[in-house]
């Protein structure tokens, strides 16, 4: 089955809500597509239990024209069309153009016990309260780097959760001098503030680091490592992650160069969010962890710049410049604790999916021989888990992203003309 | 909001509310959603559909992502073992 569509737009969270909307305003038909059953993205993820944000509920309700193409996600690519998967069946879309709005993902880094039952990420754990995962009257201990701890805290808290601490990596002092950078941001700062009043009682440390995790067959103790020495505390769940990192693997399918600056690439634009593949634009955090001002904003920018509308799309320009320097400012107060990439020793699982230790990656330079000869990577993550954790602890830079984007029924990709000969499966 | 929507977990009935997902169901009956290769118990990670640590038998269907599927009446989970 295929669809014609004037614009497509992946990724139905806060920059893919503004773009669609903002295109469909110019006449044209437009196609919302997101993986998710429902829209939002990451930080507008629908609640079962609690009403969405009111910015949320305007975003998805206006969205007028669009057409919202949920539970279908992209897995492969075809010149000016998409390979779309829905739990039944499969569709190709075709486009004039496409705004990528893929969105990130949690840094997750191993450590020894991460992956025993009760440990998640930090957002992940938000994102499992959201769908209903029981935590009323549990014993939560919240940890990894970043302002999304207390998003996270915040949520388990409103779902009845016993949150037992807050553990930032990052020192007090840096935390400190990111909070009264704030002021250049009121509505951040308003933000930062309320999270502050609904975490009241919830204690906050900085300097501080999971170290392992034990249990019997699910978590009942974490090792927290602070500025005054090791504790261990009990508890029923973790939630740990250590920042986001952009998704570029569609972006790359379809051919856009990425930034490779740090140990996460991020898809490459220009000022008005063209990316190097003509009729492509990005939105969002795949073009750059910046947060839901920065999603936003873009959002309306390649809504009128896939429309064909740079006149308005240029007017947003400073608005831009002002949100994406705050991407600088929490990358730069909350960099890494360079003991955090330590953590897993020899026998430590780094690979999930094929149960691969760190030690067997020992004496591999690059991922694509590790993988031929221990099976790194290899599995459903398609290494999005363990090849990002092996980048974030300088071992070897991530692989090239390769159809599928996601594991997918072979009755999906039956007649796609660009699917390789892959050599490296 | 208060709608819930009865399904079965290894055999075991579950009520939830509606809109969750299999994921969040599957907690109220185990923490062992499947076996890793060598064996060891796993469970959800991510939350969002990225790590496949939370994959289950949905209807029939093996290896379903549990944490990106909506709960529908009647609907059989099983985990792998
Ligand atoms: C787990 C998590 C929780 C977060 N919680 C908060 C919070 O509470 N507060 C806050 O301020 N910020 C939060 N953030 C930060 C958040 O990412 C941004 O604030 C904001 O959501 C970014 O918007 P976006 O539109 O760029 O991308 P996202 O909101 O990440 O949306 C991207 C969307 O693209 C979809 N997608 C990606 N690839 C495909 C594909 N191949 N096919 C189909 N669909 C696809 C995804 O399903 C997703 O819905 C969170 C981030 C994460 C990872
Ligand atoms: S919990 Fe990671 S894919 Fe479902």
């Amino acid at each position: 089955m295929t669809e014609r569509y004037d614009i497509l737009v992946v990724g139905a969270g806060p920059a893919g809500l503004t773009a669609a909307r903002t295109a469909a305003a110019h006449g044209a038909r437009v196609g919302l597509i997101d993986a998710q059953a429902q829209p939002g993205g990451q930080v507008w993820r629908h609640d079962v239990r609690h009403h969405a944000p009111r910015e949320a509920r305007a975003a998805i309700s206006g969205l007028g024209q669009v057409e919202l193409l949920s539970q279908h996600t992209v897995v492969a690519v075809e010149p000016s069309a998409l390979r779309v998967e829905m739990p039944r069946g499969a569709s190709e879309l075709r486009y004039d153009a496409l705004v990528l709005a893929t969105g990130a993902r949690e840094l997750l880094l191993p450590f020894p016990g991460w992956t025993l039952p009760g440990v998640t990420g930090a957002g992940g754990l938000q994102a499992l309260a959201k769908q209903g995962w029981p935590v009323a009257g549990k014993r939560v201990v919240i940890a990894g780097s970043g302002p999304l701890l207390l998003a996270a805290a915040a949520t388990l808290r409103a779902h009845g959760a016993h949150v037992l601490g807050i553990y930032e990596q990052a020192a007090a002092a840096s935390v400190h001098a990111f909070a009264r950078q704030l002021v250049h941001w009121p509505a951040k700062a308003m933000q930062a503030l309320g999270l502050r009043t609904r975490l009241a009682g919830v204690p906050y440390h900085f300097g501080s680091f999971i170290r392992g995790a034990s249990g019997d067959d699910t978590l009942s103790r974490v090792d927290i490592e602070g500025p005054r020495g090791s504790q261990s505390i009990e508890c029923d769940m973790l939630g740990v992650g250590y920042g986001l990192v952009p998704n570029v693997e569609l972006a790359q399918l379809l051919g856009c160069a990425l930034v490779h600056q740090g140990a996460h690439p991020r898809v490459q634009v220009d000022a008005l969010l063209r990316t190097s593949v003509s009729g492509i634009y990005a939105a969002g955090e795949a073009g750059g962890i910046g947060g839901l001002a920065v999603a936003r904003i873009e959002g309306e920018i390649a809504g009128h710049m896939a429309a064909g509308q740079t006149q308005a799309a240029t007017a947003l320009l400073p608005m831009r410049g002002k949100e994406r320097r705050f991407g600088a400012l929490l990358s730069h107060h909350f960099a890494l604790d360079p003991r955090l990439l330590s953590l897993a020793n020899a026998q430590t699982l780094i690979c999930r999916c094929e149960d691969v230790t760190l030690g067997e990656l020992d004496g591999f330079s690059d991922a694509r021989s590790a993988k031929l000869v221990t099976r790194c990577g290899m599995g459903a993550c398609q290494g999005r888990i363990c090849g990002t954790a092996l980048a974030e602890l300088g071992r070897f830079p991530r692989n090239g992203a390769r159809p599928p984007v996601f594991p997918t029924r072979l009755a999906t990709l039956a007649g796609l003309t660009t699917f390789p000969s892959s050599d490296d499966y | 909001m208060s709608a819930t929507v009865r399904l079965s977990v290894n055999g075991q009935p579950v009520e939830v509310p509606a809109g969750a997902s299999v994921a969040a169901a599957m907690a109220h009956v185990t923490l062992h959603f499947r076996r890793s290769v060598s064996g060891t118990a796993r469970a959800p990670l991510c939350g969002m559909g990225v790590c496949f640590e939370c994959r289950v038998n949905i209807d029939g269907v093996p290896h379903v992502r549990a944490c990106m599927t909506p709960v529908i009446e009647g609907m059989q989970v099983r985990t792998d073992d």
